[in-house]
């Protein structure tokens, strides 16, 4: 295999348990449903990993944060859901704070494009 | 939460795969909806997913606290290796229950004796004071000095009296009539002490004058075992010595000072004769204090000595008064001198321990041996050193563990052994095992696994170790430097060993020198009994004297007796009592120089009786009784001493024993030596007519009888023949001389045969680890001896050079530890009797012994190698 420069799916740590929160805020889904929106949602940009999605998933729902159930797929088969948990949604929004207060200030360090003087420097 | 995933990781596992298996299907089932071929899509399902173990160890790893499943891996680990051989781990842990058990149980007795502060308030304020003069340093007090000491002193919040006694109480209502022992004590006993009676009051200061009426405080156990704990006792009365005492209190059974055999408490007034109570030369009694706030006990002691001494020089040259003062913590006069055998005994078991721990750790070093290249390989391969070390630890500790759980239970069964058959152990009555004692159980039950396995696991992950991936099989004697270690563990193993063999050695010596010593009198077909002539029926001389004599003519017409005689105390009981004493004839000496002399009492008989030979003189005469007694007899010593080149016959000895001021007695003969103690040396002693009938003074009796066969059945018929002269007279102490002797040696054999016991114990582990050591050097060295014998080497040679490289730890052993044992044997000087702590003989043996018992360990290993067959052993590995 040749060795890949760090690409751009390759994910920040501790984004992924966010982007899984997320996920969920339109409703239960199971494993491959979250890894497949989140690609799809990012444009296919992100590649989630399934060496990460598990365990996260598993670490979530030891904080109490999502709760699983076993239910039938859109294709009848038998599959472990995830549903976001009332504990779930506040961590999202604290989360969610976080990481814009976290881009923001890392846009104002790099220089936004949007703004005009800041680029040249 | 970590705890709840640890323990589930199997399920969630279990979940996982079923996830994974929802997610590939899903994928495939896309992929097919993309157009691909049923195979192309599971493929490109397989490769989005990557590799499912990752994903599943990734999530175990997630869910594991490290620590505990490590600890659990190698518990497994050193159960499965411990099962494996059932035999080893069987003695391995009895050795360690033993070892642990031992030293718990010790524990719990030296703590509860020697560290537990005493049961009362501030304990660190009591203490003892005692009379000092000469070497003497524990002389009990006169009651006079006592109160010119109350009186003088500031330093105390308060300071109680009190001495030994005991009343006669004749059965109200058919019980048997009995002897109870007492204390009796100044009204502020309990108060200087801090106790508060169970029920009813504590004595008042008015209950301690000449006035007032008699008064008596109940023990717990009297108060159960003779009223039934029937609490309308208090207020009522009992009677003691046939006068009426009114019941004011009972103490609750936790108070039992100062002994628990004490079953009253009559104030000091009621329970000492006036002669005494305002006598300084009859020292009797002992004195407590509670220090008060601030004051030390220095200063304390001086004050008092200060007053003692003004008594000493207001007095001086005119009777036997103490020059001064010493005192004491209380807790250090109630511990005494139990103190020394306890910590004996300690140190003992903790050899014992580690002699165990030596001997699991060699048998350890010897598995490691079996492990090293996987230990090698382990490490190669970057296993940390700190697991390897763990993993080896872990087998150890289980096996204390195991050893721990049981020594502990064993140890419950020795704490009480210990205070059932220790006689004299002090405060036996609070010694139990409580969260403390539990406590030191764990603490040393670790120590210990670490300790014996620590080396070997040191040992064999060390850098080196990786040497051992180099050893090719055919190498021979790789394992030198390691058996090289086991002999020096072997070497401190044995040394320890015989600095066991020697004490216990020198304690029963000492023990055998006891039972040799000569009382000076018949111990074989004696039997003796005690009892108290006191109370209105006995309170003029001749209804004493018409007892006594009437009671021996009885006793000695009666079947199977020999003789019979009357005295107080007999030969090897005890000191009782001592006094000073001046002959007349001779220049006055200073009283700093006055020596005392033990005091007795006999009636004409009693030397025959006893077979105590007549050295000079003649014994009492029958007629030499009531107011005609003035008349003494010496023994030899006395005679020796004080009369050194004269007759000592017709001289006089001037004592105060019947009265405060001393009277003229005359010496009418001289008897031979007799021993107070059967462990103390013979002292002048002087004897005074038991016939002369003095209350108080002739009250104690001792009955002996010498009987024609077994001195035993004739206790029945003589208590019977003594209930149909006076029916109310409680008997107690009915022993023969035997038993009376064995009552002295008994503490005595008790401490050899503990310390006996313990160096058997460590003896054969020594051997064990010798036997395991050689045995295993004849096994590495099978190949070697093989070359040997096929080279021409005779079977004797092979012999010998087996024999030589397994004794000679012993050997080293032995020297260290009679090295060690000359230092230490002199800790131990105060319990031996007639025996030097370097007594040759002793170490002689015990060398002996050690020898015999290491040739017989190393032998059959080296005949084992001598007897190799070269073929087959070059054929091994």
């Amino acid at each position: 295999m040749n060795k890949k420069a760090p690409s751009d799916g390759e994910m920040l740590k501790g984004t992924l348990d966010m982007m899984i929160l997320r996920t969920l805020i339109t409703g239960d889904a199971h494993g491959h449903t979250i890894a497949k929106v989140i690609e799809r949602t990012s444009e296919e940009v992100l590649e989630v990993e399934q060496g990460s999605l598990y365990p996260a998933l598993h670490r979530l729902e030891d904080r109490g944060w999502v709760s699983s159930y076993w239910g039938a797929s859109e294709n009848n088969r038998k599959a472990k859901f995830y549903r976001l948990t009332a504990a779930g949604r506040k961590q999202l929004l604290r989360e969610t704070t976080r990481w814009r207060r976290m881009i923001r200030a890392i846009g104002l360090v790099m220089g936004e494009e949007a703004t005009s003087d800041g680029g040249a420097r | 939460m970590n705890w709840h995933r640890f323990f589930h990781r199997r399920r969630s596992d279990a979940e996982l795969q079923e996830e994974i298996r929802t997610y590939l299907e899903e994928e495939t089932a896309e992929n097919v909806a993309r157009g691909m071929s049923i195979q192309e899509a599971r493929r490109q399902a397989r490769v989005k997913l990557g590799n499912p173990q990752r994903v599943r160890e990734e999530l175990w790893k997630q869910n594991t606290v490290a620590t505990i499943d490590n600890l659990w891996r190698d518990l497994r680990y050193a159960t499965r290796t411990l099962g494996r051989t059932p035999g080893f781990a069987a003695i391995a842990i009895l050795v360690m229950a033993l070892g642990i058990g031992a030293n718990v149980a010790l524990f719990t007795v030296v703590r509860s004796v020697l560290f537990n502060p005493l049961p009362f308030p501030a304990p660190n304020q009591l203490i003892a004071l005692y009379g000092k003069s000469g070497t003497d340093n524990r002389g009990t007090v006169a009651a006079a000095d006592f109160y010119d000491w109350q009186n003088g002193s500031h330093s105390f919040e308060q300071m109680a009296i009190w001495r030994w006694t005991g009343y006669n109480m004749a059965g109200d209502r058919n019980e048997l009539p009995e002897f109870l022992q007492a204390v009796t004590c100044s009204w502020n006993l309990f108060s200087t002490l801090g106790a508060q009676p169970a029920l009813g009051r504590s004595f008042v200061s008015t209950d301690d004058t000449d006035e007032a009426s008699p008064t008596v405080i109940l023990s717990w156990s009297f108060f159960k075992r003779r009223f039934n704990a029937d609490s309308s006792i208090v207020g009522k009365t009992i009677r003691l010595n046939s006068q009426t005492y009114t019941v004011v209190g009972v103490f609750p059974q936790s108070f039992t000072y100062p002994d628990p055999k004490i079953q009253l408490w009559v104030p000091y007034h009621e329970g000492v004769p006036k002669v005494i109570l305002h006598s300084h030369y009859s020292h009797t009694s002992h004195v407590i204090a509670r220090l008060s706030p601030g004051v030390s006990l220095s200063r304390a002691t001086q004050e008092v000595s200060a007053i003692q001494h003004g008594i000493f020089t207001r007095f001086g040259g005119d009777g036997p008064v103490t020059p001064a003062v010493v005192s004491l913590p209380l807790v250090q006069d109630i511990v005494g001198d139990a103190k020394a055998p306890l910590y004996i005994l300690m140190a003992a078991v903790f050899c014992l321990l580690l002699i165990a721990c030596l001997n699991l750790s060699n048998l350890l070093i010897a598995r490691a041996v079996a492990r090293r290249k996987e230990m090698a390989m382990r490490l190669a391969l970057g296993g940390s050193r700190m697991r390897l070390i763990g993993q080896q630890i872990t087998e150890s500790v289980l096996i204390c563990l195991s050893g721990g759980l049981l020594g502990i239970v064993l140890a419950a069964a020795a704490v009480r052994w210990l205070t059932m058959y220790w006689l004299d152990l002090p405060r036996a009555d609070a010694i139990h095992i409580d969260a403390t004692v539990l406590a030191f159980a764990v603490g040393i039950t670790f120590l210990a696994g670490i300790l014996s396995g620590v080396l070997p696991a040191m040992l064999f992950t060390g850098a080196r170790v990786s040497a051992a991936l180099q050893d090719s099989a055919r190498t021979l004697g790789v394992s030198a430097s390691k058996a090289s270690l086991r002999k020096n563990l072997l070497t401190v193993e044995v040394a320890l060993t015989v600095v066991l063999l020697v004490g216990a050695g020198l304690l029963f010596k000492s023990f055998l020198q006891l039972g040799a010593v000569d009382l000076g009198c018949a111990t074989r077909n004696v039997l003796t009994m005690r009892y108290f002539l006191r109370g209105d029926s006995y309170s003029k001389p001749e209804q004493i004297v018409s007892f006594q004599t009437q009671l021996l003519e009885r006793v000695r017409h009666s079947p199977g007796v020999a003789a019979a005689g009357l005295t107080d105390v007999v030969p090897g009981d005890g000191l009782y009592g001592d006094t000073t004493f001046s002959i007349p004839e001779h220049p006055p000496q200073p009283p700093e120089k006055r020596d005392g002399a033990v005091f007795r009492t006999a009636d004409p008989g009693y030397f025959q009786a006893m077979q105590i030979p007549l050295v000079k003189g003649r014994f009492f005469t029958s007629s030499e009784r009531l107011n005609n007694s003035n008349f003494v007899i010496i023994n030899q010593k006395l005679a020796r001493e004080y009369f050194p080149n004269e007759d000592p016959l017709g001289k006089h000895l001037a004592v105060s024993w019947r009265s405060p001021s001393p009277e003229n007695y005359e010496i009418v003969g001289v008897v031979g030596d007799t021993r107070y103690l059967l462990n103390e040396p013979v002292r002048s002693m002087m004897w005074f007519p038991i016939l002369s009938g003095i209350p108080g003074a002739t009250a104690d009796t001792a009955l002996v009888v010498r009987s024609t066969t077994d001195p035993a059945t004739l206790g029945i018929p003589i208590q019977k023949t003594i209930a149909g002269i006076d029916p109310d007279l409680p008997v107690s102490n009915v022993l023969t001389m035997q038993q009376v002797i064995g009552k002295s040696t008994a503490n005595s054999s008790f401490e050899a045969s503990l310390l006996g016991a313990f160096a058997t114990l460590s003896l054969l582990l020594a051997a064990v680890g010798l036997f395991g050591v050689l045995s295993y050097l004849v096994a590495q060295r099978t190949g070697e001896i093989g070359i040997r014998i096929a080279l021409g080497a005779q079977r004797e040679q092979v012999l010998r050079l087996m024999l030589v490289d397994g004794l000679r730890p012993a050997l080293i052993g032995l020297a260290l530890g009679l090295v060690a044992s000359a230092a230490v044997t002199r800790q131990i000087q105060s319990l031996l009797y007639g025996t030097r702590p370097l007594d040759p003989t002793v170490f002689g043996l015990v060398s002996l012994v050690l020898l015999v018992v290491a040739g017989a360990a190393c032998v059959i290993p080296a005949w084992r190698a001598s007897r190799l067959d070269p073929m087959r052993a070059l054929r091994i590995e």
